[in-house]
């Protein structure tokens, strides 16, 4: 990389008051053609930029994104990582994500933040303890670390948690992977678009794609706002506006997009040093490093494009907050946001080929794609490569919806992603 | 959040109502018939418009009635409401 970032270029720099940083990556113009065109720069798009590059020597990439880099879901989620999941299919590839999180701040010489503090899944009713002990039972199966923790061990690790046998939803213990944390949302999309960039990716921002050419059965490039680029191969990693994407293609997908919002409090000393996450009060929460409480909520039930959720969600979700944490009764919310959470019938992800030849999508994440990032740009780098999914994301096809092989996570993992 | 003019009930706060799915999908005469991806298409694939959507909902915390709606799914914006059965999207265009 041409500006590694150090102790010594932080001196360097500090003797010019830090004014004369390179910028982290260039803003080209498109070229008329490349070898490979991913629609979508977040963390996904980026991620899968940079394994084009690393993995598979392609560099003659693309990278085009309506608005700027990681302005859309990866700016807008809750920032769990986790892979404590049920089935073989999902364990493998969140599994996977977890591995790469653990080297990728040195790997992309970038600090993504990755702070490996636990997550926690509390069992609030018996028939929650036995699903999270045969899912644990599962992990360990995978090589996954996993553990039960009973009330009073969550109580002696998380003091302020209401454990009493009082509470209207007793927590009867919970299942905790100690190497699940948070990483920063913003740092990981920053890392992946510097080191595809530094590779030769050229990032194009504010470039929307306004229709996906085709010869015959065959994808040969796209329209965008900044002009027509030709590609061999296009990749679509857009979340929630997916089904929109296809309908340009000329397919069908079993994805419908709905808000997901979020919240932030004001900051406040240290208080809460892991994740905390509830199925059954449904709501969950973790500290940032600033010291707001970061809270994710429920999606909106119904089809929605406007990035923006509803109040009574978050009236439900600050109720479970308050449920598990009576302590934070008095906290005043800063912010909240929404996104756009592409879902699918069995809320595990779609990633691999289209009825379209050469075109490949990479959606349905749900309201669980952050976790996922690292893993996800690896095994679409891996199919954009080689025309053919990697046996990790094989599971994952569009296909499945018409063989009936579905990784029905949505009953497994409940709904908190 | 918005509200929603029940047919039967008049408006209320969207919180009464329970999402119902995209309307207007017709389960087929002859399932049998069928191939696995006709199948597939009916069973999962959705339209999912980043604009408007013929969609239904149900007053579950009302009348309990079944209604179609016609809404912008970016602005939310209600277009019109009707009971089942009547082309809504028809109309309008």
């Amino acid at each position: 990389m041409k500006n590694r970032y150090s102790i010594f270029s932080l001196a360097r720099n500090a003797l010019s008051h830090h004014e004369n940083w390179d910028r982290a990556w260039r803003s080209p113009e498109p070229k008329s053609e490349y070898d490979v065109i991913i629609i979508g720069a977040g963390g996904h798009g980026l991620a899968t930029a940079y394994y084009l590059a690393k993995e598979h020597g392609i560099t003659n990439v693309a990278v085009v994104e309506k608005g700027w880099l990681g302005g859309g879901n990866t700016a807008r989620n809750t920032t769990i990582v986790r892979s404590n999941y049920l089935y073989d299919e999902s364990a493998h590839l969140f599994e996977k994500s977890l591995k790469l999180w653990e080297g990728l701040s040195r790997e992309l010489n970038y600090n993504v933040m990755f702070s490996q503090r636990g997550v926690y899944n509390l069992a609030h009713t018996l028939q929650e303890e036995r699903d999270a002990k045969r899912r644990i039972n599962a992990n360990r199966l995978n090589g996954i670390d996993s553990e039960w923790v009973d009330a009073r061990q969550i109580k002696a690790e998380v003091p302020y948690i209401d454990t009493s046998s009082n509470a209207r939803y007793p927590i009867l213990g919970g299942s905790l992977q100690r190497r699940a944390g948070t990483a920063r949302h913003d740092g990981v999309a920053w890392g992946y678009a510097r080191a595809a960039d530094a590779a030769g990716v050229d990032i194009i921002e504010n470039c929307e794609v306004t229709n996906i050419l085709r010869d015959g059965g065959t994808v040969t490039g796209v329209e965008t706002t900044r002009g027509t680029i030709r590609a061999r191969k296009v990749g679509i990693v857009v979340a929630g506006n997916s089904g929109v994407l296809a309908e340009m293609a000329g397919f069908r997908l079993p994805v419908e997009s709905h808000p997901l919002q979020a919240l932030v409090s004001e900051p406040v000393k240290p208080i809460l040093d892991t994740v905390i996450m509830s199925n059954a009060v449904h709501g969950y929460v973790s500290q940032s490093d600033k010291g707001e409480l970061v809270i994710g909520a429920g999606i909106d039930a119904f089809n929605g494009y406007g990035q923006r959720g509803s109040f009574n969600i978050i009236e439900e979700t600050i109720a479970a907050i308050k449920e598990m944490f009576p302590i934070f009764s008095r906290m005043r919310m800063l912010r909240h946001w929404g996104g756009i959470v592409d879902t699918t019938p069995d809320a595990t992800p779609i990633i691999g080929k289209t009825p379209v030849d050469n075109l490949f999508i990479n959606c349905g994440w749900g309201t669980g794609g952050f976790k996922a990032t690292p893993g996800s740009g690896w095994v679409f780098a891996h199919t954009l490569a080689t025309g053919e999914p990697h046996w990790i994301n094989a599971p994952f096809s569009l296909d499945r919806y018409t063989t009936g092989y579905l990784v029905d996570e949505h009953g497994a993992a409940g709904v908190a992603h | 959040m918005f509200q929603i003019d029940c047919p039967w009930c008049g408006p209320r706060d969207q919180q009464e109502f329970a999402y119902a799915g995209e309307a207007a999908i017709k389960r087929p005469e002859n399932p049998a018939s069928l191939s696995d991806a006709e199948w597939a298409d009916y069973l999962f694939m959705r339209t999912n418009p980043r604009g408007r959507h013929h969609e239904q909902w149900r007053h579950v915390h009302g009348c309990g009635q079944f209604f179609d709606v016609v809404r912008d799914t970016v602005t939310y914006r209600i277009e019109s409401v009707d009971v089942p059965g009547r082309p809504a999207l028809g109309d309008a265009s």
